[in-house]
Parts: structure tokens; sequence; C-alpha cells
């Protein structure tokens, strides 16, 4: 008996590991066996060419579709796949380039027609084979692969599982050339740290999406969002350092703000535009904000980008009328709620 | 030359999920049963199945140290057995929920604690925790759930362990398998569907553990001679780490409710910079005698609280708060003051914003974070 679908929306799930043995090949299959027992129709598309006994042990539970050979090189059969409309289909490994002559010149382009005409994907990837994430990776292991794939398949993906397990877990440690077994160690940390890392990214925007599809809100997230208040007067310098150290270690964002003044001298104008390149170089998303109101602006734009800390700069020279009423900084402490406010002297 | 009987403290492993059923226990004890099978000596001191039969079959075989029976008015509980697992000596102990809090009499106030005591004595403790436990991310797990977790696990203990690993399975797998009731009850999955169950919670709860597990890694692999690494300096971090700026925090502690989110909150950034980290309550000369006692024992609360999460604590009196918390703080090189924003509307917010107006006047070379009060009413996911 078959049984109830588990979710309408599921059509492509990844295992992502950071470095071959960490056994996200296993798991996969493993997830295939199980689902195979509950009664889902599953087949398997692609298989590695070196494989473990236990992933051996588990393809002897599952039906197998034959690559087919183009030019001496095994591809996908999306073909063969479609006739037998499996209700899930298993990928181990996706970033293979097709011979010319083939339905893609990418696997994951075969992985992606099945998942457009309605047939669930498992698949499995290394990290190093992403390609936003390949020149990390090279600087970390000193490796260079030619065969990615895409971010923006992965962001397509529904589900993303990440197969983590401490270096010294890993079959036959091997990352990157030569070095003492303790770099190795060292390296795949690196590596783990990274994979981690683009998981949390890729559940960021599941998380964004999910909630702009149903109209919600959560303005405290797990993501440090920082946000620098740039004018052409402010110690800019010390602000950008600091909240770039901050993005860094938090591995959030970095965003930088200025709002529009009418009437800037020459000088407050070289001021600004050294300030807002200073943001640049920094890696910081720069934007210019229109408004009559510099509190509110900033506020409004804060709100709209889930900011975590604003970074504003201050002067020693506040006049009575803005001590007595609130100058700038009372308002925005007012103003923006459940945001830090980190206030700079210059 | 190496000592020839070192006193070796044990190694923690922590296992950490974001939620109760992704499988934490289960990768704990399959873990333990390879290890066994290669010839560790591994005991199971506490391990909670939930009744979950995957789990069961799991631990079969390993040795159990069994529970020690504690008495609390008039009812029996059973606690982790400390005493016994030290006169055994494994090589290895298992000690599940590491978050749990013990029934009044049992030695240890936490479990933490005594899995403390098994790593002083030399002895692997691997263990398992959730991220909602993890103390510093206390305020944000309740203003995404609404609910105010008791149970914590300071950020320093976790710290401690040389390995922490991920658990992950995809909110969608943990949904699933919680409607097919091999979590928990149909009752209790009910109602857990509707609160820490909600996708959207799990999704936010799911990244911050995939971010946890991230630094955990992080700090060990960039200052690897802490955590028993080969110090090679070969593997940059992944983030252009800057070099430590040498920050050092100082928390403007007071009697006030919000000061424990304050607390969480300076840790937790000590924790990613770097930073030292120190809390100071000020007052007037002589304001403390005047102070009525319970505001006293609210302070000392909160002084108490900073310390268990290891940060060092003050008391000053002065002529002026603000120019005796500035004065400390260029005595101590400070980098950034921590203090809570102030409650408006509040009776005296007027006060408040005044002081902190001052502080900021008065420090004129240090950094002031005012810290947001975002737990103060749980900000459940509201529409737009």
């Amino acid at each position: 008996m078959a049984e109830a679908p588990e979710s309408h929306r599921e059509r492509l799930k990844i295992f992502l590991g950071y470095a071959s043995g960490v056994g996200k090949s296993f798991r996969m299959f493993d997830e295939a066996r199980r689902r195979k027992e509950r009664g889902q129709d599953v087949v398997v598309g692609s298989i590695q060419p070196r494989r473990s006994p236990e992933i051996d042990d588990l393809l002897g539970h599952l039906e197998v579709i034959p690559p087919q050979i183009v030019e001496g090189v095994p591809v996908v059969d999306v073909e063969a796949i479609l006739r037998r409309r499996p209700r899930l289909c298993v990928f181990d490994g996706l970033a293979y380039d097709n011979p010319p002559a083939s339905r893609h010149p990418y696997r994951w382009q075969d992985a992606q027609e099945l998942v457009d005409r309605g047939i669930t994907v498992l698949a499995s990837l290394n990290l190093q084979y992403i390609e936003e994430e390949r020149e990390k990776v090279e600087a970390i292991t000193g490796k260079h692969v030619t065969e990615t794939v895409p971010k923006a398949f992965l962001y397509g993906a529904d589900e993303i599982v990440v197969v983590d397990v401490p270096p010294e877990s890993i079959a036959g440690l091997v990352a990157g050339s030569g070095g003492s077994p303790g770099g190795a160690a060292l390296r795949l940390s690196a590596l783990r740290e990274l994979a981690l890392l683009v998981t949390a990214d890729i559940v960021d925007r599941q998380l964004e999406t999910y909630l702009e599809e149903r109209g919600m809100d959560q303005l405290w997230g797990a993501h440090e969002r920082i946000l620098v208040c740039v004018t052409p007067r402010a110690n800019a310098a010390r602000m950008i350092a600091s909240a770039r150290r901050s993005a860094d270690r938090f591995h959030g964002d970095l965003h930088a703000a200025y709002v529009e003044q009418p009437e800037l001298s020459s000088h407050d104008r070289e001021a600004l535009e050294a300030n807002l390149a200073a943001a640049r170089e920094a890696g910081a998303k720069v934007v210019m904000l229109g408004g009559e109101d510099f509190v509110e602006a900033i506020v409004e734009y804060a709100r709209s980008q889930h900011i975590t800390q604003i970074l504003i700069g201050h002067s020693l020279r506040q006049g009575w009328w803005d001590r007595l009423v609130g100058g700038p900084i009372d308002r925005l402490m007012r103003a923006a709620e459940g945001m830090d406010l980190r206030v700079f002297p210059h | 030359m190496p000592d020839p009987t070192p006193n070796r403290r044990g190694h923690l492993k922590v296992y950490l999920g974001y939620a109760a059923g992704v499988g934490k226990t289960y990768q704990m004890l399959a873990d333990a049963q390879d290890l066994a099978h290669s010839g560790g000596d591994v005991v199971i001191g506490y391990f909670e199945s939930h009744g979950r039969a995957d789990t069961i079959l799991k631990a079969a075989g390993l040795e159990v140290i069994p529970r020690r029976q504690v008495e609390y008015r008039g009812a029996v509980f059973e606690e982790m057995d400390v005493d016994a697992i030290l006169r055994r000596e494994p090589q290895v102990c298992l000690v599940d929920e590491l978050a749990h809090t013990n029934v009044p009499g049992s030695g240890r106030e936490k479990r933490w604690e005594d899995a403390l005591a098994l790593l002083e004595r030399g002895i692997d403790v691997f263990t398992t925790v959730n991220i909602q436990h993890v103390e510093s991310l206390n305020d944000q797990v309740w203003n995404l759930t609404g609910v105010r977790v008791r149970e914590t696990v300071p950020d320093w203990v976790i710290k401690e362990a040389a390995e922490v690993v991920m658990v992950d399975a995809t909110p969608q797998a943990l949904i699933n398998r919680l409607l097919r009731g091999a979590v928990y009850a149909p009752e209790k999955a009910r109602r857990a569907l509707e609160n820490f169950f909600k996708e959207s919670t799990l999704v936010t709860l799911r990244e911050m553990a995939l971010r946890e597990t991230a630094h955990e890694v992080e700090v060990r692999h960039v200052t690897p001679a802490i955590y028993d690494g080969e110090p090679d300096g070969s593997a940059a971090s992944v983030s252009k780490r800057a070099p430590a700026a040498a920050e050092r925090i100082l928390v403007y502690l007071t009697a006030d409710a919000s000061t424990p989110l304050l607390i969480r909150r300076a840790r937790r950034v000590a924790d990613y910079l770097e930073a030292e980290c120190f809390a100071v309550f000020v007052c007037r000369e002589g304001e403390l005698d005047r102070t009525p006692l319970e505001r006293r024992a609210e302070i000392e609360r909160h002084l108490n609280f900073a310390r268990n999460l290891h940060i060092e604590t003050r008391t000053l009196e002065g002529p002026d708060v603000a120019t005796t918390l500035v004065e400390f703080a260029r005595l101590q090189r400070i980098t950034q003051i921590f203090a809570a924003r102030p409650r408006y509307g509040r009776r005296r917010w007027f006060l408040a914003r005044d002081l902190i107006h001052r502080i900021v006047r008065a420090a004129s070379d240090t950094e002031v974070v005012i810290v947001a009060d975002r737990g103060d009413a749980p900000a459940e996911s509201k529409p737009r």
C-alpha cells in the first residue's frame, strides 16, 4: 500500500557534505531504502564509479536505471527514467559535465528536468563542487575542480541536509595536497565550517521565502545584520572597521546607509563620498535613503532589512535643544525597537 | 618533558540539535556502538529513550550504569549516578540531555555539573544538547517561540567541548516524524506542532544551530592549540578573520528585570569577538545601604548570574553613576560599554534615558552599546 504523500512541496532534497567520506551518499541511499520500505516508488538514476561496500549493500535493495553511454561516458538516462515514471529518483553526485551529444550539458540539469516533470530528486553534493564556493574551497585545499553546480540550483531545493561529522571520523582522511596530518585536520575543519555556513545561508533564504509567502514577519532571526549610519562628519573609518569585524565574526551581513541632505558643502560632499567608498571597500551594501527625517529613514530601512545592530556616530557638541527634547540618538534609541544601538564618539 | 602520569582531563563531545527528534541521542549511541566494537570502554551514564523504538534498539548491548533513586517530596526520581560511574572508571560515558536540572537532593544542581565532574576525573563524555538550551540564546528563543526555556547550559561549558557536532534533519522530515508518532505521543505531538514545531520556528532554530556549530568549529581550528590540534596555521578561517582587536566589554548592570537579557547579549558578543567581559553595578556613595532589601537581592542575583557565565563582576560607589562607570571603563581599558535600552513609557524612563546620554558623553572614546529589550513581549511571527 502506498503511503500518503509526505509533503506537497517536496521536489528536490540535497545532501551536502564538506569532503568525500563524510557519509552523505550512505545517508541518502539509506533514506531512499527506508522510503521504499514505506511504499514509495524509488529508482536510482546515477551512482559513483567507486563505492563503499555499505553503499553496494543498500543498492542491493534499490532499482538502478543504468546510465546511457555517450561518447564512452556514463550519462543519466533521463529518457528511461521518464518512461519508468518513479515517484523518486536518486542522484549520487551532481557535479558532472555531460558529453556534447547529451540531452543537457550538465548533470544538475538532468536532475532539474526530472524535478520539473514532477519526480522528486534526492541528490548528494560535495561543498567543493558549488560554483560560488569554489574559490574559497581552493584556497583551503589547493585543489582545483572544473565541474561545478551553480548555487542557484541549491536555492531551488526545498530541503538541504548537511552531513556533519568531525574530521577524525572521515574514512581515509584526505584533504588537499601534502602537509602534516594536523594540517589536513585543520583544512577539513575549515571546509566543515564553510559547509555549515553555506547551509545556514540556504536555510535563511528558505525562511525568508516562507515568511514572505505567508505575509509573516520575524524580527529577530538567527542572523546578525549590521547597519552603519554614514554621515559626512562621522568617524566612519572606525565604525566601518568595527562593523566589519562584527559581521565577520558573526558571519553576518553588513549594510551602510546615508540619508540624503539637501545642502552639503563641497567639503562635506567629499568627506561623505570618501566614507561611502570606505564602506563599499569593506564589502558593505551601501544605500542612499531619501526622506525628510534622518531617524525615520534609518529605522524604516533597518526594519525592512531585519537589522540587528545600528552603528551611529555622535558629536559631543550637542546643543541645549537636543538635550532637552532629544537629539537623533535619543530618537533612534526610542524608535529602533528590537535593535542594538552602538554609539561611537567622534 | 611530558609528565609520566598526566592528570588528563576527559574530552567532551557535544551532539547539538535544533529540536527533539532530530536524532541526537541516536547518533550518539551509534558512535558509542562503533567505539565499543573497536574495543572502546563505553558506558551509558544516562540515556532518555522517550520510548522511541529505534533509539532503544541502538542502545542494545551497551553497558548501563544503573540510575540513582532520589526521594523528593514523597516521590522517587531517577538521576545519573555519578559516584557509581566514577567507581566504574570507564573511558567514555554517555550523558544524555546535558541541560537537565537534577531533582533537589541529588548533590549537584545541574547535569552539566555532573558531566564536568566526570571530565575532571579523566572520563570522556558524549552528550546531547538542543540549541534552545544554550544560555546566551535564551532571549532569542523566547522571542521566537514564546517559550522561556528554564533548563540552560552556560556557553562556556559548550566551549569546553573538544568537539561539537551538528545533528541535522530537515524541518519537513522532523514534522513528518512527529506526525507518524515517532517523536512524541499523539497529544504531545499535536501541541508541539503548535509552538516549537511550527515550521518557521524550526527553520530558524535550525539556522541558529548551524551558525552556532560553524562558530564552534571555527574557534577550534583558528586557535587549535587550545583544543589538542596541531598548531599548523595553514588553514585560514573561512572568514577573512581580522586580527583580534583586544576588545574589552563592560556591562552596566542594574536591578532592572531586563538585566539578564543584557548580560546574555554581552556574553554572546564577547564570545564572538573574543573579548574580555566585565560587569559592574554602580551606585552613589552610601546609596546601597538605603536600597530596599528586595532590590539589593535582585542586584545580587544579577551579579551572580553574570559570574555563572564567567563574567568578572564588581560593585562600584562614586559621587556620580555615569562618571564612576566611565572612569572604571577607562582604567580597565574597556572598548565597549553595554547598557540596557530605557523602557519608554515607564515611570522614570526620562531619567534612564538621561543617564545613557551622560554615559555616552562621558565615554569620549569608548563605544556605548544600547541593547534592545527584545524579549519584552514575545513577538511571535506577527503579520506585517
